[in-house]
């Protein structure tokens, strides 16, 4: 028996379990302010003034890991602002994992070269500094994840974060953070919620300090270590668009027009089904003709996933879709949405599409719409990798939600300039084939032969019908047959599938003469 | 066919193909490509390029394209509209092009 | 039945959409050597499209150049090269008399015997500008037996007639019921004006409805996007169809009873209401409904 700070007896044990006397109401909750009075602050003051001061506080050291979001896109910011001041402070060898990385981050190029980065995990990368990579200019190959695969690696400690930088709309002094408060709203943090959950350190970067409580809020302060507000964190133009057009491109519609009259004629077309469409032109615009075909059929679908835009808002209001699930929220009809519209659900990488945990909403999906850039006679997509063998995409959603679906339907035109879709074998699988179910171009639509079950259901059915290898065949006899691309042996980029396996790799490609 | 003035024909815009054409007097032909798609199709343009020339009889000309992606019967029209232009001739003989 | 509801312009001198040309499931696409190519393109446009036609497959449907005028320094050279690259149809804009399409005729002609090709194998339309052209519109469909259509060009026509055009095309209904009425009475197609206010698709569908209604066979479109529209409009609705089985339905059952007056709910059915139904029936074969299915539905 001992007595505790209140004088109370407390017995050492009770049962072999160990007590713990009190020792004083703030003893040993550092966060808690000490003196009674004015709660304007909390104890632990989370803001800091700078970036620097914010990296310095995080105890950033070499050989960590950091990582970022895409919340942002184009517009961001942060991964520029946060790697030019730990490029000048000197911290080496770190390993970038961003949920993706856009063209206007080729500003990593300089800090690739004088041994800040020495690896990146992404789900893509555009532009100069796919360019470089694809080159071979980096030292360690690439990490590619799916958005899935990466909220499961975070999850389960393979990707292990030291300090998640996280550029937000809006937060509170203690951290509670959104993402459709502020000047640079982008809508759905869900990427960055996965971050938060399971970093070491968080650190968010706002614009916007928010009155506490931030509510409603997607990153709690419960999670948050270090607050910084800056100028701006992203362009506001870029983040996003006012409303996501319909595109005007007679090819794309066709394309749209095709997918449509596929899904309404599919055994998937009807009341109550889900959907995801993905945030392409043609892919996007099937969402014009499946209105037309919802309304005149008195369909309505239960939910839609994803990547959410104007046009699914659209047809929510419209009543044609009852629920939003959103993990990316991409034009300013959206973010107005998702801030106001309880039946527009702000969901987290995880919840989206994660393989290993107890549900992701993927597992529920019923048709899923989805671009390419070539797809092979086996159906395998791919989505990372141009027709020249050089880096130019990400893999995002895609392998993701195509096994997740019932029905995943690949839009794209057959030929590209001189560039057939259609190829023997992609360059670089990203989404297998097994998991593919049809291909539809706007020179005809080729079933997966393994649905022999709609190959079937399709057989009274016009529509522009084609084998793989008949479109292949059309599409050569118009472009020729290209000379295959030159790779070097050393790999520049490792493809994870969605569950931590390797379904691929990235090559150098050889220089031209 | 002998060129003599310098002959320009096509685009820039995707699927087309911008092609000038010099003269080379004496020098043989001279063929400089710059292609979205030269890892996939640089060996068939250039022999098409090739084939266009001989099937017109030009023998010394100086030729550059600016490839977008065309196809090869967009890229033969431009070289024949671009050699016929730098031929400064205005008839053509339709009948050998068939 | 060959249709020629949509006859899509495709620019000479534009690689990119000579390639995915047919692709859009119009009846006829045509290629425009004539208003749409500049002046100091006229050359490499007829390049491009004599090259396109020689290589590229259309998958079967209906080729036609738009030449220019036999008054312009192009027309004949776009005779010879054309000829050669074999379209289906050769159309001739600012028809003004018959005597416009029978010179035009006589060069293809040559240049037919010139390559050793049969005589008479490419088609020939007019294109219908002026004043003086619609008033000669039945000499001119009947100017040639290559002759398979004459359209109405109405932008040149409203400015020849000092007006402009309306939405409700009062200043172009005596041009089209004249070029409708010539069609018809020379047994060849009629073609409707282009709409070229693209992005007002209410106005187009107002547009389309009326030309189907006075008996137009098609419309000139200038994308792609116009091309859906006007089949709908032109394909019989399903109670159309309905009728027109019951129609041929009645008339089997009389001529194997060898009955003479023929009658269906009550009301007569003569020649013309025959033809008409025949008529609805391979419109909607050709736009793609399936009559064999409906007829088992309707026969149950």
């Amino acid at each position: 028996m001992s007595k505790n700070a209140i004088g109370r007896e407390i017995p050492e044990e009770l049962d072999g379990v160990k007590l713990t006397p009190f020792d004083g109401a703030v003893k040993h909750t550092p966060l808690v302010r000490q003196d009674k009075g004015n709660r304007q602050l909390p104890r632990l003051n989370k803001l800091v003034d700078t970036i620097e001061q914010a990296v310095i506080k995080s105890g950033l050291q070499d050989g960590m890991t950091i990582s970022f979001h895409h919340h942002f896109r184009s517009g961001d910011y942060i991964v520029n602002m946060v790697m030019d001041v730990i490029s000048r402070m000197g911290i080496k060898d770190l390993t970038i994992a961003a949920s993706s990385l856009m063209a206007h981050h080729d500003e990593l190029i300089g800090h690739i070269e004088n041994g800040t980065v020495t690896q990146l995990i992404t789900s893509g990368l555009r532009g100069k500094l796919a360019k470089f990579v694809s080159a071979g200019k980096m030292g360690k190959p690439v990490l590619f994840h799916s958005h899935g695969g990466r909220a499961r690696a975070i999850e389960v400690g393979q990707i292990k974060i030291d300090v998640a930088f996280l550029g937000v709309p809006s937060c509170d002094v203690y951290g509670n953070a959104n993402g459709y408060t502020g000047p640079s709203a982008c809508g759905s943090l869900g990427y960055a919620m996965v971050d938060a959950k399971h970093s070491e350190t968080v650190v968010l970067i706002t614009d916007f300090l928010a009155d506490y409580p931030n509510t409603p809020f997607s990153i709690d302060q419960d999670l948050v270590d270090i607050i910084v507000k800056v100028d701006a964190v992203g362009d506001p133009k870029k983040i996003s668009t006012g409303a996501t057009r319909i595109t005007q491109n007679p090819r794309d519609l066709l394309i749209a027009r095709n997918a449509a009259d596929f899904i309404v004629a599919s055994p998937y077309f009807e009341d109550g089904f889900s959907m995801q469409t993905g945030s392409g032109g043609a892919s996007l615009a099937t969402t014009r003709f499946l209105t037309e075909q919802m309304e005149k059929k008195n369909i309505t679908a239960s939910w839609a996933l994803g990547g959410i835009t104007s046009q699914m808002v659209k047809m929510h209001e419209a009543g044609l879709i009852k629920k939003m699930l959103d993990i990316q929220t991409f034009d300013q009809d959206s973010i107005e949405s998702i801030a106001k519209n309880r039946l527009h659900t702000e969901i987290d990488a995880s919840y989206y599409a994660n393989p290993l945990n107890k549900g992701c909403a993927v597992n529920k999906l019923n048709v899923v719409i989805l671009s390419a850039l070539e797809i092979d006679l086996n159906f395998n997509v791919n989505v990372l990798t141009g027709s020249d063998g050089v880096i130019m995409g990400a893999s995002g959603g895609h392998s993701d939600t195509a096994i997740g679906s019932g029905l995943s339907v690949i839009v794209a035109p057959l030929v590209r300039g001189r560039t057939s879709t259609v190829t023997e074998n992609v360059l670089t699988v990203i989404t297998p084939g097994e998991s593919v179910d049809v291909f539809v171009s706007d020179r005809g639509i080729a079933i997966n032969p393994r649905r022999k079950d709609l190959i079937e259901h399709f057989k009274k059915v016009h529509l522009p019908f084609s084998t793989m290898e008949e479109l292949l065949e059309k599409a050569e006899r118009l472009v020729g047959k290209p000379d295959s691309i030159e790779f070097t042996d050393r790999i520049v980029g490792l493809v994870e599938y969605r569950d931590g396996t390797i379904i691929d790799v990235v090559r150098q490609v050889k220089a031209l003469d | 066919m002998k060129i003599v003035k310098t002959g320009m024909a096509g685009s820039l815009e995707s699927s087309d193909v911008l092609i000038t054409v010099d003269s080379n007097p004496g020098k043989g032909r001279n063929v400089n490509l710059n292609s979205i798609v030269k890892r996939q199709y640089g060996k068939q343009i250039l022999k098409v390029v090739d084939e266009t020339l001989e099937q017109l009889s030009v023998k010394d000309a100086k030729i550059r394209l600016e490839d977008k992606g065309a196809l090869d019967c967009t890229i033969r029209a431009r070289l024949e509209a671009a050699v016929y232009r730098a031929a400064g001739s205005e008839s053509y003989p339709w009948e050998n092009l068939t | 039945m060959k249709l020629r509801r949509t006859m899509l312009y495709v620019p000479g001198n534009n690689a990119g959409m000579m390639k995915d040309a047919h692709i859009y499931r119009s009846d006829s696409v045509m290629f425009d050597l004539e208003d749409s190519v500049s002046l100091n393109e006229k050359d490499t446009a007829r390049f491009l499209v004599f090259n396109a036609l020689t290589t590229l497959d259309y998958g079967g449907i209906e080729t036609v150049v738009r030449i220019n005028g036999l008054d312009s320094p192009y027309g004949r050279e776009d005779i010879r090269a054309m000829v050669r690259a074999r379209p289906n149809v050769i159309r001739l804009p600012k028809t003004e008399t018959a005597q416009d399409i029978k010179d035009v005729e006589e060069l293809i002609e040559e240049e037919e015997k010139a390559c050793g090709y049969e005589v008479g194998t490419i088609k020939l339309m007019a294109a219908i500008e002026g004043p003086l052209g619609v008033l000669n519109a039945y000499e001119i469909a009947l100017a040639s037996t290559r002759m398979i259509g004459i359209a109405l060009g109405a932008e040149d026509y409203v400015t020849s007639m000092k007006t402009k055009r309306s939405p409700e095309g009062v200043e172009i209904l005596f041009a089209r019921s004249m070029i409708l009425n010539a069609a018809r009475a020379a047994g060849i197609y009629a073609i409707d004006t282009v709409y070229a206010d693209v992005n007002n698709e209410e106005g187009f569908l107002d547009e389309v409805k009326l030309i189907h209604q006075l008996g137009f066979d098609g419309k000139s479109v200038i994308t792609p996007r116009q091309i859906q529209p006007v089949h709908d409009i032109f394909c019989p609705t399903n109670k159309e169809i309905d009728h027109a089985l019951k129609v041929l339905e009645v008339i089997k059952e009389a001529e194997s009873k060898q009955s003479g007056v023929i009658s269906l709910n009550g009301k007569m059915v003569d020649k013309p209401i025959v033809e008409r139904a025949e008529r609805v029936l391979e419109m909607a074969k050709a736009s793609g409904i399936n009559i064999d299915e409906l007829e088992d539905d309707y026969n149950e």
